[in-house]
């Protein structure tokens, strides 16, 4: 084993230096698994690649299951003890967008290339790091290219990688490509579920008069906005998306609001839904059209003290890279793990802009910090394990 | 041997060619090396990713090239300092063998990368490629690397588009359809069977490269063909398919001055070879018109296929490589 992973203060910076002729390697990787296409439920093809990247490494026994994940084992001293290091492959983009990524001397530009193909990248490049570097872990790292995870994936890939693994996992690591600095340990539950809207088929128009469903969606739309929701415990509701109607002149017969909710308090949430179904049911009953609420995602919340040992050590981290850690609940993958009792926290590898857009953009010399601190990271949920006389 | 046959056998596909690690040991028992040139002119957006890439996969990762040099004609763009940040050896074209002066022109540093670059086989590939990819280099390479009697290997590009029929038309650009291809159907029929002949992307020996003229211009991937036909015959020549390439397209009017350089050049050589008899000198400006209203106006465009001699015939040249005659 080397100086760097025996010393628990291994000099950060001096690791971020040892990084830098590994720049091309992890670049590449970067470009060739952002211009693979990933849109949430269509990750095949990038899965295949990150697995081909881990047959690579000498990783040859990597498998893509059927809920999209791609993973393999890295295996440390002790078999038993297993750390599970994910980074969801599924973009917000359509395989239609173009997905070139453009390279200047200090960035890339290219859709999803923050979120997440810089994690994604971090992830298949980190036997390579490992074994470049000399750093040998005693736990075994298991690697997980998770798929389904944004939107109406809701964690699909993770919950069912965790839900199947045959052995526990001691602990997790979730890599977001933005915002280097990040560092979430508490995960806030969702509620997200749509308002549908509908004129039934044999709605008496002589008899009730005329309807529209947009116009009844707008009504509950805003009895639901004016839901009082507490400050303490934290939450918030986000109108994401609404629909309806075929064009010009017609009445709306459907219309549909996608929303979500998010508490730090599964009851704070509990609550909610409760009222939000009893609008749907009075505003149904009131118009003589069909309206409901429908839950498409859940999630708990969860979160690990502030004192944990997981969340000291990446403080320390952070603070030796010189970096102010941004701390606040997240929606990432996080909540699969804390939903199971494991614990996990999510960073963040460099910094970035547009996120979202076509023209997303992740910046390359904040990316030696993120890798340097995903090791070091790594090496101390490692150490936390081990008896207290093998330090 | 036919033109089936010649298909049949000098025809791959970058695919053929996957298992990087058995090529390494390939190239390495025949004690080879191999040098990536790519010629530049303000490509700025695209050249990064191709270094990057090209290093990572090639070099650090598979060590298939021993060379990775941008010879530049003079970029006014950052061209050459993003190539140098990600690690290529960088030269300005002006700078390599400065005592035959300077032409412009993408032939002029394709001709000096015989001198400058080091490898028995050197692999051309453009800098405006969108979709670059380690196939580029791998599937030019692989012909050369495991068949002797290969020398130049060229790259095609099928689109799979939707076609309701089982069969897809495999074809080049415009100037290839129109221009290119009939005139080889004229007068050197089995080169029709390249199916890009203009593609910017080849590798070739060095044996061979050394011997070639050297258009600046346009004509000199329509005259290497020609000239490696001519002296090796079809059996030297190989061609694969590279799947898609993305890159700017062109404006009709600027293909119009490649048919009228690549015209020049293949006339020249159809004339050395007793092809076609040409009695008056041939103009070298191009006429283009250009209309506002009823204003009709000339363009005219002077375009010179000046040649380069096969690099051989250079005393510099065969002094560095310690060939008979050279300056030293």
């Amino acid at each position: 084993m080397t100086d760097l992973a025996c010393d628990p203060g291994a000099d950060l910076p001096q690791l971020r230096e040892r990084l830098r002729p590994l720049r091309e390697i992890f670049l590449a990787n970067l470009i060739l698994t952002s211009e693979i296409p990933a849109p949430t439920f269509g990750e095949e093809a990038r899965a295949r690649f990150v697995l081909q990247r881990f047959s690579e490494a000498g990783l040859p026994g990597g498998s893509l299951d059927e809920a999209g994940n791609a993973a393999v084992e890295l295996p440390g001293a002790n078999p038993a003890r297993r750390i599970l290091v994910v980074a969801h492959t599924d973009t917000l983009h359509t395989a239609a967008e173009d997905h070139a990524v453009a390279v200047q001397p200090d960035r890339l530009v290219g859709p999803g290339i923050g979120d997440n193909a810089a994690g994604v990248a971090a992830m298949m490049t980190l036997p390579r790091l490992l074994a470049t570097l000399g750093i040998r872990l005693d736990a075994t790292l298991v690697l997980l290219g998770a798929g389904r995870s944004l939107g109406p994936g809701n964690l699909g890939g993770l919950k069912f990688f965790l839900d199947h693994a045959k052995h526990p996992f001691a602990a997790g690591l979730c890599l977001e490509g933005l915002e280097l600095g990040r560092l979430n340990f508490a995960s806030l539950g969702l509620l997200r579920g749509e308002i549908v809207c509908r004129v039934p088929r044999d709605y008496d128009w002589a008899r009730f008069g005329p309807v529209n469903a947009i116009v009844i969606l707008a009504d509950a739309l805003a009895r639901i906005q004016g839901i009082p929701l507490p400050a303490r415990p934290r939450t918030d509701m986000v109108f994401g998306q609404v629909s309806g109607g075929t064009g010009y002149g017609r009445a709306a017969r459907t219309a549909r609001l996608r929303l979500d909710v998010r508490s730090e308090s599964a009851a704070t949430l509990a609550e909610v839904e409760g009222r939000i179904g009893a609008i749907a049911e009075e505003l149904a009953h009131g118009t003589r059209t069909e309206i409901a609420f429908v839950p498409v995602a859940r999630r708990q919340p969860g979160a690990l003290p502030f004192d944990h040992p997981f969340v000291r050590e990446a403080r320390a981290i952070l603070a030796g890279l010189g970096l102010e850690p941004h701390i606040e609940p997240s929606m990432s993958e996080l909540s699969a793990f804390l939903e199971r009792d494991i614990p996990a926290l999510t960073i963040g590898l460099t910094r970035g802009e547009n996120v979202g857009e076509a023209d997303e953009t992740v910046f390359i010399e904040p990316l030696f910090d993120g890798l340097a601190q995903l090791l070091s990271l790594l090496q101390a949920l490692d150490r936390s394990g081990r008896p207290a006389d093998d330090d | 041997m036919t033109t089936e046959d010649w298909l049949a056998r000098h025809t791959f596909h970058h695919g053929d060619f996957w298992d990087l690690l058995a090529m390494i040991r390939e190239k390495e028992r025949q004690n080879l090396t191999l040098s990536l040139c790519i010629p530049t002119l303000n490509e700025e957006a695209t050249i990064g990713k191709e270094i990057v890439i090209f290093k990572s996969e090639l070099m650090d990762r598979y060590p298939l090239l021993d060379e990775i040099a941008v010879i530049d004609s003079g970029s006014e763009d950052r061209t050459c300092e993003v190539a140098r940040s990600f690690g290529a050896d960088v030269y300005r074209s002006a700078d390599i063998l400065p005592a035959h002066g300077t032409r412009r022109g993408k032939g002029e540093n394709l001709w000096k990368a015989i001198h400058q670059l080091k490898g028995d086989v050197i692999v051309y590939v453009d800098a405006d490629i969108k979709n670059i990819h380690p196939r580029f280099v791998w599937g030019l390479a692989g012909p050369v690397i495991y068949r002797p009697d290969i020398h130049y290997v060229k790259a095609f590009y099928d689109r799979p588009l939707a076609f309701s029929q089982g069969v897809r038309p495999s074809g080049g650009g415009r100037v290839t359809e129109i221009l290119v291809r009939p005139l080889f159907s004229l007068f050197y029929p089995d080169l029709a069977a390249m199916i890009q002949p203009l593609s910017g992307e080849y590798a070739v020996r060095r044996h061979v490269l050394e011997r070639l003229r050297f258009p600046i211009g346009y004509g000199v991937e329509t005259s290497h063909l020609i000239d490696v036909h001519r002296q090796w015959g079809m059996a030297a020549l190989a061609q694969t398919d590279l799947d898609q390439r993305v890159h700017r397209n062109q404006a009709t009017r600027d293909l119009g001055r490649m048919a009228f350089g690549i015209l020049q050049t293949f006339f020249s050589r159809a004339r050395d070879h007793g092809l076609l008899d040409v009695h008056a000198p041939l103009h070298t400006v191009l006429r283009q018109f250009q209309v506002q209203d009823r204003d009709f106006e000339q363009v005219l465009h002077e375009i010179v296929e000046e040649e380069r001699p096969p690099m051989i015939e250079i005393p510099e040249y065969r002094a560095a490589r310690g060939l008979a005659g050279g300056d030293g």
